[in-house]
């Protein structure tokens, strides 16, 4: 595809969006961390007025991170909206290009009425539109436009998940809304890296073989994700650190989880945030998230020796390094939250760092789709061959992003 | 109606000691309203549980207790606390103890039924970033009233357990009026907290009779008005005592018109 003059534009926009989504996890996870999840007990309101006019002098507290994280999370909505207008505006034609537009304004619009009903009856709809593009990404010429409009729907949703958490008071909801946090998170850095020179270059580089690597990069980042969501169920039981010694659990190796051990830990342990009592289950979902934090390790020092040997693309080998960079710093963070008895600022480093390696993971696997197809295809730069060759029984969902 | 009316001659007989002439003078009907009066107090006397005795011990406290932590007030709420409590530093009060005793437990008298039914709203004050009183209890039916005596913002948390009780989270602004919560099962330790200042909690027990008590800092408490019998008495502390249903120590108590006596000890290993 020519690129449009106003390409780089367009990337840097996404780039820009990618990171004040990452901001806005960072300030998420601080609202977790610091346990102020509630400070704020109404919404859409705040307090009983209109977020964007609160005053400034009452962001106290714990409503400083729960109102700004509002304020981000309304700022992160905003710029998908132009970004999808944009990308749609590029690539919709006819009455498609309307209905797009259509579609983000009246969303806009529902947000501006800030009533609970508005916004539940907005995401229920948009899951619809969800499901909808992701239907047509299966076929469409142009599923980078999809995409985008995906990344809208999910924005709202979210939106709304989000507050949901607070006036249904579900921990549930807080968990899901953390995860959809990381995907929409990845979505944003899948748009930002096929809108770059990089993503071209990708392509018209030399012929290189990658034998198992997709699908190994693909299934270690399904790891990774499954990890954040044991992390995020950990940290919205409230309950603390469940095993407060790292490496070893109550002093062993595995820690006992009898009724009279429970009774005893939460007895002895003094901490001014008062959390909820540990149970058995949450020393047993520690533990999963330490063992599976093992396996990535693992894993992802498998995926290094693996790009060296089955693919001779410095570009994968270089990225699988970084990746096990970014996981060892990653384990780093989870041992000081322990270290630090879950310092509400590294407990949120680890959050983001976490949302990096797991966007780390999916950008990698679609690059080796990318390099992989340039190789197999045979054939010039950009042509795309064809699909049922290309997917090789992985989800087309993430080889169909290379068309753009 | 004859042995009503007998009984109130035999009545007018013992107070007054003289017969009486019905109806014969202004001053003698006068008398007799005021003895069948007496009468009727008499009675109400012997009916409701005046010779009940209060139930009093110590709690005492085993073993050392851990330091308390501070907590980490932020500058308006270290401001509004030093107004409140000159001179003291905002802390826990996990394990509250003076002269080997042990405050804030709950001393309940277990299966006991009747009792008044409660005419007061249960009162937490929110002082300086803190919950006032930290531990206490209320008479099921006992309206809970939550009070800001503080410049600053709260929302008011409530995280009970029991199934019935229902979770809420409300906004209080400074010097709000009250917020009322009318739990309907009893609960021990039934958690209130602040979710814009993070160390601020505050634990009421609903207890479905009025024979209970929260120890002071000495551990010393008196269960008022018991009525005489043998009983269950336990006692329970928030912290020691941690678990799916809060399980304390227990012990009988016999109680008399003098009252009862009962002492605990609560171990910390
Ligand atoms: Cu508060």
């Amino acid at each position: 595809m020519a690129d449009a003059p106003n390409n780089k534009a367009l990337h840097r926009f996404a780039v820009l969006t990618a990171l004040t989504t990452l901001a806005l996890i960072g300030l998420g996870g601080m609202v977790t961390s610091k346990g102020v999840g509630m400070a704020v007990p109404d919404w859409p309101t705040t307090y009983g007025q209109n977020m964007f006019l609160f005053p400034v002098g009452q962001w106290v507290g714990g409503i400083l991170y729960e109102h700004s994280h509002r304020l981000l999370g309304s700022l992160v909505g905003l710029l998908t909206a132009i970004m999808a207008c944009w990308f749609w505006g590029r690539h919709a034609r006819g009455y498609a290009k309307w209905l797009g537009f259509g579609w983000v304004t009246l969303g806009l619009g529902l947000i501006g009425v800030r009533t609970q009903g508005a916004f539940v009856a907005l995401a229920s709809v948009s899951l619809l539109v969800v499901i909808f593009c992701a239907f047509k990404l299966r076929m469409a010429k142009e599923p980078i436009m999809w995409w985008a409009m995906l990344a809208y729907s999910l924005v709202l949703i979210q939106g709304t998940l989000g507050g949901l958490r607070v006036t249904q008071m579900k921990d549930e909801i807080g968990i899901i809304h953390g995860t959809i946090a990381q995907l929409f998170f990845l979505l944003i850095c899948v748009l930002a890296l096929v809108t770059s020179r990089f993503w071209k270059r990708v392509s018209e580089q030399d012929s290189v073989e990658v034998g198992g690597l997709r699908k190994l990069f693909l299934g270690v980042s399904l790891v990774i994700l499954l990890q954040l969501v044991l992390g995020a169920s950990m940290r919205h039981q409230h309950a603390g650190l469940a095993v407060p010694d790292f490496p070893l659990a109550y002093g062993k190796v595995w820690p006992k989880t009898d009724a009279k051990f429970i009774a005893k830990i939460n007895r002895e342990r003094m901490d001014p945030r008062e959390f909820n009592e540990i149970t058995a289950g949450d020393i047993h979902l520690h533990m999963t998230h330490r063992l599976v934090a093992c396996s990535i390790l693992g894993l992802v020092i498998w995926c290094c020796i693996a790009a060296r040997k089955e693919s001779k693309s410095p570009l994968l080998v270089k990225g699988a390094d970084l990746w096990l960079g970014l996981i060892c710093v990653q384990a780093i963070l989870g041992a000081s939250t322990i270290w630090s008895n879950k310092s509400a600022e590294i407990a949120t480093l680890h959050v983001a760092t976490g949302a990096i390696c797991l966007v780390w993971g999916g950008l990698l696997t679609i690059l080796a789709f990318r390099v992989s197809r340039v190789v197999r295809s045979d054939q010039p730069p950009g042509v795309v061959v064809n699909p049922e060759d290309r997917t090789n029984g992985v989800d087309p969902l993430l080889v169909s992003v290379p068309t753009f | 109606m004859k042995l009503f009316t007998k009984s109130l001659r035999a009545v007018d007989l013992v107070l007054v000691s003289r017969p009486l002439e019905y109806g014969n003078s202004q001053k003698t009907k006068r008398e007799h309203m005021k003895n069948w009066l007496i009468a009727v107090a008499v009675m109400a006397a012997v009916a409701s549980p005046l010779k009940a005795g209060d139930v009093t011990g110590k709690v005492s406290l085993e073993g050392d207790r851990p330091a308390e932590l501070n907590l980490p007030l932020d500058p308006s709420c270290g401001a509004a606390f030093k107004k409140f409590n000159p001179g003291k530093k905002p802390k826990t009060r996990f394990y509250v103890s003076e002269k080997g005793g042990l405050g804030d437990v709950l001393v309940v008298i277990n299966g006991i039924k009747g009792g008044k039914a409660p005419t007061k709203p249960h009162v937490i004050d929110q002082r300086g970033c803190e919950y006032l009183p930290y531990v206490s209890a209320a008479q099921l039916g006992q309206v809970i009233h939550v009070l800001n005596s503080d410049p600053a913002l709260h929302n008011v948390h409530t995280q009970p357990r029991e199934a019935g009780n229902a979770e809420k989270n409300l906004a209080q602004l400074p010097n709000g009026p009250a917020i009322k919560f009318d739990y309907q099962k009893a609960e021990r330790f039934l958690k209130f907290k602040c979710d814009v200042h993070p160390w601020m909690y505050a634990y009421v027990s609903l207890v479905p009779h009025q024979y209970f008590a929260i120890t002071k800092a000495d551990g010393s408490f008196s269960v008022k008005d018991v009525p005489p019998g043998e009983y269950e008495i336990e006692a329970v502390h928030r912290k020691v005592h941690t678990g799916a249903n809060y399980k304390g120590v227990k012990q009988k108590v016999k109680v008399s018109a003098a009252g009862g006596k009962a002492d605990f000890t609560i171990k910390l290993q």
